[in-house]
């Protein structure tokens, strides 16, 4: 009964959250995987874009709510989404028109890219600030709860409880959708292949007639919807802060770089890995301990490898180590 | 004198927007304005020497300025003996430790071969001296953070004078500019980018938590002054006497005496605090200018014409037989230093270090802004964006507000949107300073005052 405890208890605080929390990270980390893979540059404006495609979501989560629009037990964002992410694609489309293409037909270096995109970082940031607030929000409705700990601890008799909030289910849900569809847009359609030859060797795809305005046009289009869904996700399991999304910035470029930059399949894996490790290195486990081990060996202090404040620490310090030793990132991206 | 004439042109209209800010807001606003534009051009030596001289993406500045930050506290305040009591010999057992792991991992590194053994070892030895620190210092960090800790609750510093603070937060910047150098500078330059943000993000995070250095997000407040403090110079007799002399006109127009004796007490406490700041703005005025004077030799040096060989072409420099790696190294150190200078003066102007309040926009992309914007590899220009681009920052919200109100003239006060854009007035300067990034990046990529290389 105890080993069940123990179990339940690591489902709990560990493994659940850091699924919601990796897929959170990991549709973000595909996008930059995406711009970096397609569009050659590190996108420092990758939380900031995110955080407007949310703002936009909340705007029409508002207005459906003024209407009396609602999804019943689901949350009334999940039917704003999609007009969000129409705005997020006119909002990089205009950005790439009068931002991006110039340097793109420039063919100027990544590092000036990475400038560039560092302005369009301070504009996104005041041009949500403007519109939203900078205050923290949150958007969420319907129900909140699909297992209780108290129901599920009278269901089971166990001791510890088991509480699934909607928004992670959904979060898991969407990204696996998401993530299934963008992979075999990628892997089995037309455009999708000819957007992995031009990553690839963007000569010959130009040789082999890929057009290369459409697949920036694509590429900007998938970014905006993943951006918008990474973003409206965290936002509506946790909230919606603009600081906090811009700070989100850096576990995403962690998770992309650890999948293997340029490897979309490295990026969503990357995701978790860092989220689990995030969450496995900053538990407290003296709870379960008590559960597993005898009495007379239970532990006195928290057996807690690293306080919650180093959480983002240790995204940081695997990203430090996967440079070091495997610079190409644990799936093989491109050779930095 | 003529081809300077751009430089000399930019500066005094600089000179000048500082001086009507003084005439038309306060000249305490302006002197505030002019040392932390001061502070922020040495910020942008720093990183001028780092991305103009060199080519190397620096964005950890924020690291750096908060470790030159640290350095002032742990200068300048008075050692707590009763947490040096309480848990002073476990922190220096904990130090201790530190040491000898680097020297085992050190000496593993010279003795044996690379192999998988020797990486897995090294691995242990790290994770278990971290387990070993972290279970053996804990005691004693508890004790020193017990120790009144509504007011201490820290070791406390060395309780020398807070200028000494300047040069020491340049070692340690310099010292954490080492260790990232060796590790990072091989990277590709946008994952170099990548790296230094997040190593700086972990340098925060180290100083905020770990209260019994640093106090973390309690922060330190009180520092020394290098400066004389208001309260005193408003009751000293010659600084009256001075504020007198100073509005002899003003204060005789007035009869009754007092009313006098009234006005002048307001003159003596505005004077108080404008002479306070012009006490700063002198002192970081030497710095700036001792490292303007260091950094102009070095650039016209042979040593400078190496890294601008190496910048341009790095293959070719490395044929020439010129040490890619080390120099690149020994500049990311120096560059690193200047920032750690400008972090220990800025703690010192402020009076208190808040390790909360380092932010990656305000110290890490505020500063590349400045850089970029003013002429990376040109240090006038460097300073002038310096100068420019915290002008704006500051001045941002009144002249959106201004702009604001003159467009919307004809809308009533009561409109919804006018009332939610005033409201908004200071997310502006984002605007301001992406849009100036943008339009420079654009149309003048070389900076307001571009790179000018003569040989002499």
């Amino acid at each position: 009964m105890d080993f069940v405890n123990a179990i339940i208890l690591l489902l709990n605080y560990i493994f659940i959250p850091a699924l919601t929390y990796g897929s959170q990270l990991a549709l973000g980390a595909i996008f930059v995987t995406l711009i970096y893979g397609i569009l050659r540059f590190a996108n420092f404006a990758t939380g900031d874009m995110m955080s407007f495609g949310t703002m936009a979501t909340i705007l029409f989560t508002w207005y459906f709510q003024s209407l009396g629009v609602s999804l019943g037990v689901l949350p009334t964002a999940l039917l704003a989404i999609p007009f969000g992410i129409i705005f997020m694609i006119l909002y990089m489309l205009l950005i790439d028109k009068f931002v991006f293409k110039y340097y793109r037909h420039q063919k100027s270096p990544p590092v000036q890219f990475a400038m560039v995109s560092i302005g369009v970082m301070f504009v996104t940031q005041a041009v949500v600030r403007i519109i939203i607030g900078p205050a923290d929000r949150r958007f969420f409705d319907g129900e909140k709860f699909i297992i209780k700990a108290r129901e599920f601890k009278e269901m089971t008799g166990l001791n510890e409880g088991l509480a699934l909030k909607s928004t992670q289910v959904i979060t898991i849900f969407v990204t696996i959708v998401l993530v299934s569809l963008l992979f075999w847009f990628l892997n089995r359609t037309k455009t999708g292949k000819s957007m992995k030859a031009y990553s690839d060797n963007e000569d010959l795809a130009l040789l082999s007639g890929i057009d290369p305005k459409k697949i920036v046009l694509v590429t900007w289009v998938i970014a905006g919807i993943l951006a918008t869904i990474g973003g409206a996700l965290y936002g509506l399991d946790k909230s919606f802060k603009p600081f906090t999304y811009f700070n989100n910035m850096l576990p995403i470029f962690a998770a992309a770089i650890v999948g293997g930059i340029g490897n979309p399949f490295g990026a969503f894996l990357g995701g978790y890995v860092i989220a689990f490790s995030e969450i496995l290195l900053t538990y407290a486990y003296k709870k379960f301990f008590i559960y597993v081990l005898p009495e007379s060996m239970e532990p006195e202090g928290l057996v807690q490898l690293l306080s919650t404040d180093y959480k983002f620490a240790v995204s940081f310090s695997i990203l430090v180590i996967v440079l070091l030793y495997r610079p190409s990132g644990i799936f093989k991206g491109k050779v930095l | 004198m003529r081809k300077n004439l751009n430089v000399i042109a930019a500066y005094s209209i600089m000179m000048v927007l500082i001086l009507l800010v003084g005439i038309f807001q306060s000249w305490n606003i302006a002197l505030s304005i002019f040392n932390l534009c001061l502070i922020s051009a040495v910020m942008t030596m720093g990183a001028n020497i780092q991305w103009g001289y060199a080519g190397l993406i620096n964005f950890g500045i924020m690291g750096y300025t908060a470790l030159g930050g640290l350095a002032a506290v742990l200068i300048s305040v008075d050692p707590v003996q009763e947490a040096w009591r309480a848990g002073g010999f476990d922190i220096l057992m904990a130090l201790w430790l530190i040491v000898v792991m680097v020297l085992v991992i050190r000496f593993i590194l010279k003795r044996f071969e690379k192999s998988k053994i020797r990486t897995y070892s090294i691995a242990a030895i790290i994770i278990s001296g971290i387990l070993l620190i972290r279970f053996s210092a804990e005691p004693g960090i508890e004790a020193i953070e017990a120790v009144d800790p509504a007011k201490t609750g820290f070791l406390g510093g060395f309780g020398l004078p807070i200028v000494f603070s300047w040069i020491v937060g340049a070692l340690f910047a310099g010292g954490l500019a080492f260790i990232v150098g060796k590790v990072a500078l091989g990277l590709r330059a946008d994952y170099l980018a990548i790296a230094t943000l997040l190593i700086s993000e972990i340098v925060i995070a180290i100083i905020k938590h770990e209260d019994w250095l640093t106090r973390g997000v309690k922060n330190v407040i009180g520092l020394k002054r290098p400066a004389p403090y208001e309260v005193d110079l408003q009751t000293t007799d010659w600084f009256i006497k001075l504020v007198e002399k100073f509005n002899s006109g003003k204060l005789s127009v007035i009869e009754n005496l007092a009313d006098r004796q009234a006005a002048l007490n307001q003159l003596v406490i505005e004077g108080s605090s404008v002479f306070v700041k012009l006490c700063y703005s002198g002192l970081f005025l030497v710095v700036v200018i001792i490292l303007l004077i260091l950094t102009q030799k070095a650039l016209y040096s042979p040593w400078g014409r190496m890294m601008r060989a190496i910048r341009d072409n790095e293959e070719a420099a490395n044929a020439m037989g010129k040490n890619v790696v080390k120099q690149h190294l020994l500049i990311f150190i120096l560059g690193s230093a200047i920032v750690g200078i400008a972090g220990a003066m800025l703690v010192t102007q402020d009076g208190l270090f808040t390790p909360g309040s380092y932010r990656p926009m305000r110290y890490t992309f505020l500063i590349w802004v400045m850089v970029i914007v003013g002429g990376s590899g040109n240090n006038f220009g460097a300073i002038l964006g310096g100068f420019v681009v915290w002008f704006l920052w500051i001045e941002a919200a009144p002249i959106s507000l201004f702009l604001i109100n003159f467009f919307t003239a004809g809308i009533p006060e009561t409109n919804a949107l006018k009332a939610h854009l005033i409201e908004s007035v200071p997310y502006f300067r984002f605007l301001l300073m992406g849009l100036g990034l943008l339009f420079i990046m654009r149309y003048r990529p070389k900076g307001i005052l571009p790179e000018k290389i003569e040989i002499k």
